[in-house]
């Protein structure tokens, strides 16, 4: 599964958007992730998850610069995320099925986000690309 | 499976939603996502395009249909298996979906209400709002042999 052109203008064109509100995208997509999904929960035994603490702030920036990552290199986002792919597999070793649901809260937090530019289009091709990212991330497990 | 105040805010959003709308926008996405649930839907036309599907008359008559359903369900939080069993015959002997489809679908269903909702779309009536969407799907799929 590759993206094709068009796939790939709608993500580079939204998220130079996206990017503007980057934490506050970040933040909301894991508060939705532990709402939605308390199982999720269960990899941060050691964080205070209360909305608005400073750790849901701090991981949820760095988790949308590494989606901010893929993008830049949307052409290869293997190479651009080999280290956190290897820090998934040896590492934090996170379930995969954990991925599926973080893309559906950060779709579900564009949409809610950017209504007009979360066209059909632009949530297929979203879906796609967060699909890849996180086959990406899992590639190395076993 | 919801507390009260869940069924309240549930049921509360759900009164705001233009049934006939978001039921068709709904399939429609379903359609152009996930390509493959068309093919229960040959016989709707062009859905060439996310265009075509999202214009298509058939879709949106027919994601109507499916949301109106849902609507129905949402009285019956209490006994969605009962509510559904009916449709999970016809969903298995008559029209042989897949459940996982009712999955997507309730997903797709979600994003909708948030791109429709806003910051009302909370984390709090989302995670109120998946477990509803599962519920259904489960409910859906309960009576499959």
């Amino acid at each position: 599964m590759s993206l094709t052109r068009a796939e790939r203008t709608i993500i580079v064109s939204m998220w130079s958007k996206i990017s503007t509100q980057a934490d506050a995208i970040g933040t909301e997509t894991l508060e939705r992730l532990f709402s939605c999904y308390p199982q999720a929960k269960t990899y941060f035994p050691h964080f205070d998850l209360h909305s608005g603490s400073a750790q849901l702030r701090a991981h949820g920036s760095k988790v949308v610069a590494a989606v901010g990552d893929a993008v830049k290199s949307i052409d290869n986002v293997a190479i651009a995320l080999s280290k956190l792919s290897e820090l998934h597999a040896y590492v934090l070793r996170v379930d995969p099925v954990n991925f599926k649901f973080l893309s559906h809260c950060l779709l579900v937090t564009l949409a809610s986000h950017f209504p007009a530019d979360f066209t059909a289009d632009a949530h297929a091709a979203w879906d796609k690309f967060l699909s890849i990212v996180s086959g990406v991330l899992t590639e190395k497990y076993r | 499976m919801l507390t009260a105040e869940e069924k309240t805010s549930v049921t509360a959003l759900f009164g705001k939603v233009k049934v006939d709308e978001v039921g068709g926008e709904a399939l429609g996405r379903l359609l152009v996502v996930y390509p493959w649930t068309q093919r229960f839907f040959e016989h709707f036309g062009d859905l060439s395009t996310a265009d075509a599907v999202m214009g298509n008359p058939q879709v949106k008559a027919h994601g109507k249909k499916v949301l109106e359903s849902f609507s129905d369900g949402l009285k019956h939080l209490d006994d969605l298996k009962g509510a559904f069993a009916k449709l999970s015959e016809l969903h298995c002997d008559k029209l042989h979906v897949d459940p996982e489809n009712f999955r997507l679908l309730g997903n797709v269903l979600v994003v909708v209400l948030a791109r429709r909702f806003g910051g009302e779309f909370t984390p709090e009536l989302q995670a109120s709002f998946q477990k509803v969407v599962t519920g259904v799907a489960n409910a859906l799929a309960h009576r499959y042999h």
